[in-house]
């Protein structure tokens, strides 16, 4: 395997500056955003510089090319998610949080009749390991239609709890979301049990996947689900950007979420029809640039592998598990072992206070995340005011690890030893 | 080179990284954070707080007594990080006998110091211990923590007034 993290850290200009005086630049915040590959801030720059014009509309050839390039990145998102009804699954969307909020909102809009119309006594299944963009907005749901809110429970070592999935997932249930990757602890939940018992029960399962699209090959026919959001940003990606993935026989179901321009099939006085998906979905200009740099960022992921970076990721969290193991006054919120764990790792360190950690992390050079990581029942639930988080990707190797692992004993020496 | 010049400016500004820390963690933060002052909540109260810093999770609560326009105490609890917890401590030690107006002023002053940006030393006859925070101006992220308490004073102040 040719894989080098040096060798890719080249490709991300954002790597040629120091921090903190003089510091390499150890950034092991991913989790949070990742940072660009030059041929990605370059295609987001190429298009206002030589395309820019509204998608959809203009009769010019810039409309054409913005088009082309808009509907070229759709299929790229496609092929990738290996979308079993191609392009028309994917809409683009300008955040994951917004494609989640999309389904949330759209469901609400659902007449009675349609399939996602919620009612008093129907039920909606989360985790509680879920970020707030995948439990907000299914709270706010089932404020506005009487449906109940119920959730698999976190084990101590921080995997889902399915002991009880038959109380969980009741015949009433309509939709099931969850993570694919947690966020804060790494855990990779296992899905074919859920999608098989949510399937049974006529449930649909929507999959917060913003953790492992990025990380793993991820194929959405393979994995059983209905709907999938990401996020472009986390995956080498603009910001600005968001993927809901969607069943074409669900999103030809479903009610739109915004309306206005681009998304209608007619319009008069009294009322309108709405476009054929994915554009009942787009409403208003979209983020042009950005899909086609998130299209450019995801050929980036191709030409890598995505079997290699999990591989490769895989191969550094074993590492750094390893070596943060020695390290007597750690502690990891997550699972200690290396199954079905992605890159990200939470952690505490005595009674330092993560902020304080991650300040003096900062000051060696290392960029890693602190405090609830948006998922506050979480950390309620594994009993810990906050984490310092350090999340791994394509650009980071060994040596990140030790500087890593460095800062951590200094970083204990600092508030301990004084 | 994507403006590494810049940075180079930026760095030989911002000088020796160790000292910066230190010049963030005084030896007054790190004490009041081990052994925190007022810490503990009385059992009355004027009034009563509960503030969140919703970025990090760190939260404090607080209570005040007055007599008249006296503070005659000032208690709290809270989980954070060592500045935010530091400063109520601090805030907590200065504040308690001082009058309403007396303790609007060293408020004013606190907040001004934190918005200053490194620029400011901060005016110990007014801060006293609370000129330790000076530091933290520098680090964006942090100004939020060091402001926690002295929010939840200006919040709790004003609700203890009402009420009486």
């Amino acid at each position: 395997m040719s894989f080098s993290a040096s060798q890719i850290r080249k490709d991300f200009p954002i790597f040629e500056r120091t921090v903190r005086g003089g510091k390499r630049l150890v950034y092991l915040d991913s989790g949070a955003t990742s940072q660009k590959p030059i041929s990605v801030i370059d295609a987001e720059s190429d298009f206002y510089k030589l395309h820019n014009a509204a998608v959809h509309r203009g009769a010019h050839q810039l409309a054409e090319e913005a088009t082309d390039a808009y509907e070229g990145a759709r299929q790229i998102v496609a092929d990738f998610l290996g979308a079993p009804g191609g392009a028309d699954e994917i809409i683009f969307t300008k955040s994951a949080t917004e494609s989640l909020n999309l389904l949330a909102y759209a469901m609400g809009n659902a007449p009675i009749g349609n399939r996602f119309a919620l009612k008093n006594g129907d039920r909606i299944v989360v985790t509680e390991m879920e970020h707030h963009a995948n439990l907000v907005p299914w709270q706010q749901l089932c404020a506005r239609t009487g449906a109940d809110l119920a959730w698999f429970g976190v084990t101590d070592d921080g995997r889902l709890d399915l002991s009880n999935i038959n109380e969980v997932i009741t015949p009433n249930t309509k939709v099931v979301s969850l993570t694919h990757q947690s966020n804060v602890l790494g855990t990779i939940n296992p899905l074919s049990e859920i999608t098989t018992r949510a399937h049974e029960v006529g449930a649909i399962v929507v999959l917060d996947a913003c953790q492992s699209v990025p990380h793993m090959a991820v194929n959405v026919e393979t994995l059983g689900v209905d709907f999938l959001a990401f996020s472009g940003h986390k995956t080498l990606g603009p910001t600005g950007v968001g993927i809901l993935w969607g069943r074409k026989d669900l999103l030809d179901e479903l009610p739109p979420f915004l309306y206005g321009g681009s998304m209608v099939q007619s319009v008069d006085m009294t009322g309108a029809t709405w476009a054929a998906v994915p554009q009942k979905f787009e409403a208003g200009v979209p983020n042009m640039a950005q899909a086609v740099g998130l299209g450019v960022a995801l050929k980036y992921l191709t030409q890598l592998g995505m079997d290699n970076v999990s591989a490769h990721e895989h191969a550094l969290t074993g590492y750094l598990l390893e070596k943060m193991s020695l390290i007597s006054d750690l502690t990891v919120v997550g699972p200690t072992n290396n199954l079905s764990r992605g890159s990200a790792i939470s952690f505490t360190l005595g009674n330092i206070h993560p902020h304080d950690v991650g300040q003096y992390l900062d000051s060696q050079g290392v960029a890693v995340r602190t405090g609830h990581h948006c998922a506050w029942p979480l950390a309620k639930r594994m009993q810990v005011p906050a984490t310092t988080r350090a999340s791994l990707y394509v650009y980071n190797d060994e040596s990140d690890c030790d500087v890593l692992i460095d800062a951590i004993q200094g970083a204990s020496k600092y508030f301990g030893g004084r | 080179m994507y403006s590494s010049m810049r940075y180079k400016a930026l760095q030989s500004i911002l000088g020796g990284v160790k000292m910066e820390l230190d010049s963030l963690y005084q030896e007054v933060i790190l004490d009041h954070y081990k052994h925190p002052q007022h810490k503990g909540l009385s059992s009355t109260f004027d009034a009563q707080v509960h503030h969140v810093n919703t970025s990090c999770g760190d939260e404090i609560t607080l209570n005040i007594n007055l007599d008249g326009d006296c503070i005659t105490s000032l208690s709290w609890d809270g989980q954070g990080c060592s500045i935010s917890q530091a400063s109520v401590s601090v805030m907590s030690d200065l504040l308690i006998g001082k009058t309403l107006n007396e303790a609007l002023i060293v408020v004013n002053s606190f907040s001004q110091l934190m918005s200053s940006k490194g620029t400011s030393a901060g005016d110990p006859e007014i801060l006293e211990d609370a000129v330790a925070f000076a530091g933290v101006s520098k680090f964006p992220g942090r100004v939020k923590c060091a402001l926690l308490g002295w929010m939840a004073y200006k919040d709790v102040a004003i609700q203890a007034q009402a009420k009486n």
